[in-house]
């Protein structure tokens, strides 16, 4: 089932009632969500992605704009009638209920010709739990589990109707970081295993990048872009989106183009053709860094952090902005670090200009 | 600072650790003494015979020609049977209708959206100030005008609503995580059946709460019911017990009254034998949160 | 607007109830008060004005239930609370026997006051066969015969007095022992590290822990005590004037109802009296707790 959102915009009163204007948590949404892929919503706390999903659930109604489930519109439907799952970030089991139980609550809600028999609904319970692998805890309390396994027990919950759409908010936050790995594999599998157009709503970008078919990077209400993940890592839009993603972050410097080429400082790094001079942001993956004597740009050496396979080289620039620079280098790169600087080349394909005041990308 | 001088410090403390450890016990003991011994002595002169009892001056510590005869006596001589059930009826009613009321006023508050619902909520908190004194010569007034002295209506109606446990309940309510109503709203629950099914079960504790409160309350009541009905046949225990001690068994009989008494102890007694845990739990989440 | 219709059919019977039976009482309490010379008979009255206060505060019977409910509230109040306190501390400190102590003291609260009264009443009262056995046990220290339920009114308030502390007793009890257990334990254990001596860990540290909830006792056991009734009823039966032993609350329903009854006029006026008094004692209470409470 595809879902398209059509200029979808929802404001709130503000919560400090002092200030009349609205809020508007989610900005003129417009795009399409293929059927029967998993679409990572993605930003930061506040951004209005959890508003988003609750708009795509019918949680709340759109101020306006439409949502359409297939051709079929449903922006005026409640909850349960639009057949979608839902799995919260503290799972929201209930808690006086076990495993099975919890499970069976959205079959007993249905009614009239819908109403199944005790036998249909175990074996749609069943059916569930196998699907999530949690068959042998079903006689079991939500707080006699591990996080882990609740999560599992509201997907299997969100999962039992057979919903269209399953809705994810930030699945994964609640979960230690081994668990987080194990989890968003398993996701991914119940995803690919029912086919369903599933949307998750997250603020880790390693999240969302490792697992989803489609990312939607969000801020302030605005999508920023939309893409395949690697897409969006490579081609950013805007500094937004570009410092968003990746880690560690993008390393972002002051710069200006001029002459037709891009410069840091006094350092010319690289060939702008045909572009106009004005001042930009220079922004260059960690990866992007290439350790060369004879390279343009010249920082002040800090400290060298060794990962193993990679070694991690933290340094400073004037041109630089926020903290400090850290670039990735193989291990087997050999440097001396004398005179307490070091000369880096950067790697073209890994550095992305962005307009220094409207941060939209410069296309070099 | 040596050994032996260690070693009599040591000593020094346990005697002194001892002699308070037996003051403590001694001071405990007596204070349950003084807690149980009416307990002892009612059941104890109910086992007395009406003759024994008078011929003691001084009154024998135990007997041993005990007698269930006040017993039979208790429940011929006066309608005690009568009291009993009239305050069962009263108990159960009162506190499921109560129950009615609470929930359902509780769940319009922490669940529900209306206009004017904190003006609702603050004037039924400002309620919580007014005395039962002082309302209660008006209620007789219009218990009688309704013609209800006498009746089971009459008894119950004024007791039915109580704003205390309302909050308390609402209170308990709101800490259900809104992702529960979520989820349910997904799953296309009625507002209802989250009620029945999620926060009535989830709010199971404080439920048991006021309804302890509220049956040892019901069973207890003594002023209404004195105030509105005269009849015997609508006596609660309470007025029973008043009303075997002034008019009695046609003579004063002691180890009758006793076993009334006993008999009228016996039911809340041994419910909080059975469930003390829960019921102190209860009288102290629900005393504290007043 | 769904909602709303199902929000307000719920509260209906509550605010039905309420309406009825606390909302207009209230008011009526008031007019009640001011009317004067009311019949019941014929539900008529003569005139509107203070006439009922004055006839209140200057009834005999009036002033001896204040001066019994005043003597009642300081004796019982502060000696409750203070057993109380002293009882818990040392059920706190005990771990043998703790719950059976528990459980025997929370006894009084689940047993009818009115029966137990009764109980009480035989073994204070002296009667034509036996002296009862607390006038026994006095007597065989060398003590006089007393009889306290019929007796001088010293005695008859020392009956009163002991048996309200005997059934205020196990709530008190209860409450402060949840206070304490729930003091947390590392405070102690520092302030042994400290070689803090024991009354000190009590005043410094106990005492502030759980002094919102001795407050709490504090402010609920007088009102509890100023509306003493049931208890006197229990030991000296229903006709207390006669007795000397009456209540304010005890004045109130004996002018509303019962041989002396059908005044409820100036019921409602010794009721708004009794409630005057409480609103300025618990008032007066909240002003000297907002500078002793330690509230975390």
């Amino acid at each position: 089932m595809k879902i398209v959102l059509q200029h979808l915009t929802k404001r709130f009163p503000n919560r400090n009632k002092k200030i009349k204007e609205d809020v508007i948590a989610v900005n003129d949404f417009d795009f399409e969500i293929p059927d029967g892929k998993l679409i990572g919503l993605l930003g930061p706390s506040g951004c209005g992605k959890s508003t988003a999903l609750n708009l795509i659930c019918g949680l709340e109604k759109p101020t306006s704009g439409r949502i359409f489930f297939g051709d079929v519109d449903v922006t005026d439907l409640s909850p349960e009638h639009r057949g979608v799952g839902l799995v919260f970030q503290n799972y929201a089991l209930y808690p006086h209920l076990t495993v099975r139980e919890n499970i069976r609550f959205p079959l007993e809600n249905l009614r009239g010709d819908k109403k199944l028999s005790k036998e249909v609904m175990e074996e749609k319970v069943l059916e569930a739990a196998k699907l999530v692998q949690i068959q042998e805890l079903l006689d079991r309390k939500p707080n006699e589990m591990s996080g882990g396994q609740q999560q599992r027990v509201a997907i299997a919950r969100a999962l039992v109707k057979r919903p269209q759409v399953l809705l994810l908010d930030e699945p994964l936050s609640n979960l230690d970081a081994r668990l987080r790995l194990q989890t968003r594999e398993e996701l991914k599998r119940i995803q690919l295993e029912t086919g369903i157009t599933t949307v998750f709503v997250t603020h880790d970008q390693e999240e969302a990048m490792s697992i989803s078919d489609m990312i939607v990077v969000m801020k302030d209400g605005v999508l920023q872009q939309k893409g395949k993940p690697q897409d969006i890592y490579d081609e950013p839009e805007n500094l937004f989106v570009a410092s968003f993603l990746g880690t560690p972050q993008i390393n972002v410097f002051k710069g200006k183009i001029s002459g037709e080429k891009v410069f840091i400082g006094d350092a010319a790094v690289m060939d702008a053709k045909g572009i106009a001079d004005k001042d930009v942001f220079v922004a260059v993956r960690p990866e992007g860094f290439v350790i060369d004597d004879n390279g343009s740009l010249e920082c002040d050496f800090i400290a060298r952090e060794v990962m193993g396979r990679d070694t991690s080289f933290i340094a400073s620039h004037p041109s630089f902005v926020g903290e400090n620079i850290r670039a990735i280098i193989p291990s087997e790169e050999v440097f001396d670090g004398k005179n307490r600087k070091v000369r880096f080349r950067l790697k073209p394909h890994k550095v992305r200009v962005f307009d220094g005041i409207t941060n939209e990308r410069i296309r070099l | 600072m040596n050994e032996s001088t260690n070693k009599k410090l040591e000593i020094q403390d346990n005697i002194k650790e001892k002699s308070r450890k037996v003051l403590v016990y001694f001071l405990l003991s007596l204070w349950a003494i003084i807690v149980l011994f009416p307990f002892y002595w009612m059941i104890l002169t109910s086992v007395k015979s009406y003759g024994s009892y008078n011929s003691e001056y001084v009154p024998k510590f135990f007997t041993l020609s005990p007698t269930i005869q006040n017993y039979a006596t208790a429940f011929t001589a006066v309608p005690l049977a009568k009291y009993f059930i009239n305050t069962f009826i009263f108990t159960v009613v009162t506190t499921l209708l109560m129950m009615v009321v609470v929930v359902l006023s509780a769940f319009a508050f922490a669940r529900l959206d209306f206009k004017g619902k904190d003006i609702v909520f603050s004037l039924f908190l400002s309620l919580m100030m007014i005395p039962n004194e002082l309302v209660i010569i008006t209620n007789y007034v219009t218990i009688t005008n309704l013609d209800l002295r006498n009746t089971f209506m009459g008894l119950i109606l004024p007791s039915v609503t109580s704003v205390f446990y309302i909050y308390l309940l609402k209170e308990n309510f709101e800490q259900i995580p809104e992702e529960l109503y979520k989820a349910a709203k997904v799953d296309g629950t009625s507002d209802f059946r989250y009620l029945m099914r999620v926060m009535l079960p989830i709010s199971k504790p404080t439920i048991v709460t006021i309804t302890i409160l509220k049956v040892i309350e019901c069973w207890n009541s003594y002023v209404w019911p004195r105030l509105i009905t005269d009849d015997q046949n609508y006596f609660l225990v309470s007025n029973g017990i008043q009303e075997i001690r002034e008019n009695g068994f046609g003579r004063e009989n002691v180890p009758a009254m006793m076993a009334a008494v006993v008999v009228i102890s016996v039911p809340l007694v041994a419910l909080f034998l059975i469930f003390r845990h829960k019921i102190m739990e209860g009288v102290a989440r629900g005393g504290t949160k007043g | 607007m769904k909602k709303n219709v199902t929000a307000w059919l719920c509260l209906l019977p509550a605010i039905l109830f309420l309406g009825i039976f606390m909302v207009y009482p209230l008011v009526d309490v008031f007019i009640y008060s001011l009317e004067e010379g009311y019949n019941f008979a014929s539900q008529s009255y003569q005139g509107t004005g203070l006439y009922n206060y004055s006839y209140v505060l200057h009834d005999p019977y009036f002033i001896q239930a204040l001066k019994n409910t005043f003597i009642i509230v300081i004796i019982t109040v502060p000696l409750s609370t203070g057993i109380a306190l002293l009882i818990s501390l040392e059920l706190s400190s005990i771990k043998v026997l703790r719950d059976f102590f528990q459980t025997v003291y929370f006894l009084p609260y689940v047993t009818n006051t009115l029966a137990v009264g009764l109980v009480f009443m035989i073994l204070f009262k002296k009667t034509a066969y036996s002296d009862g056995l607390v006038s026994l046990l006095i007597q065989l220290f060398g003590g006089p015969s007393v009889d306290f339920i019929d007796g001088p009114y010293p005695a008859k308030m020392f009956v009163m007095c002991f048996y309200t502390i005997w059934i205020v007793m196990p709530f008190k009890i209860l409450i402060l022992t949840s206070a304490l257990a729930s003091v947390n334990p590392m405070y102690y254990k520092a302030a042994i590290v400290d070689d803090t001596p024991k009354w000190r860990i009590f005043y410094k540290i106990t005492l502030p822990m759980i002094s919102p909830m001795v407050f709490y006792l504090v402010i609920t056991g007088f009102i509890g005590a100023f509306k003493a009734y049931s208890d006197e009823v229990a030991l000296f039966g229903t006709d207390l004037n006669a007795a000397g032993m009456n209540t304010i609350v005890g004045y109130v329903y004996d002018m509303l109802y019962g041989n002396s009854g059908g005044y409820p006029s100036y019921a409602s006026a010794a009721a708004l009296i009794l409630f005057a008094i409480v609103f300025t004692i618990t008032t007066i209470n909240l002003m000297v707790s907002k500078k002793t409470v330690y509230y975390q």
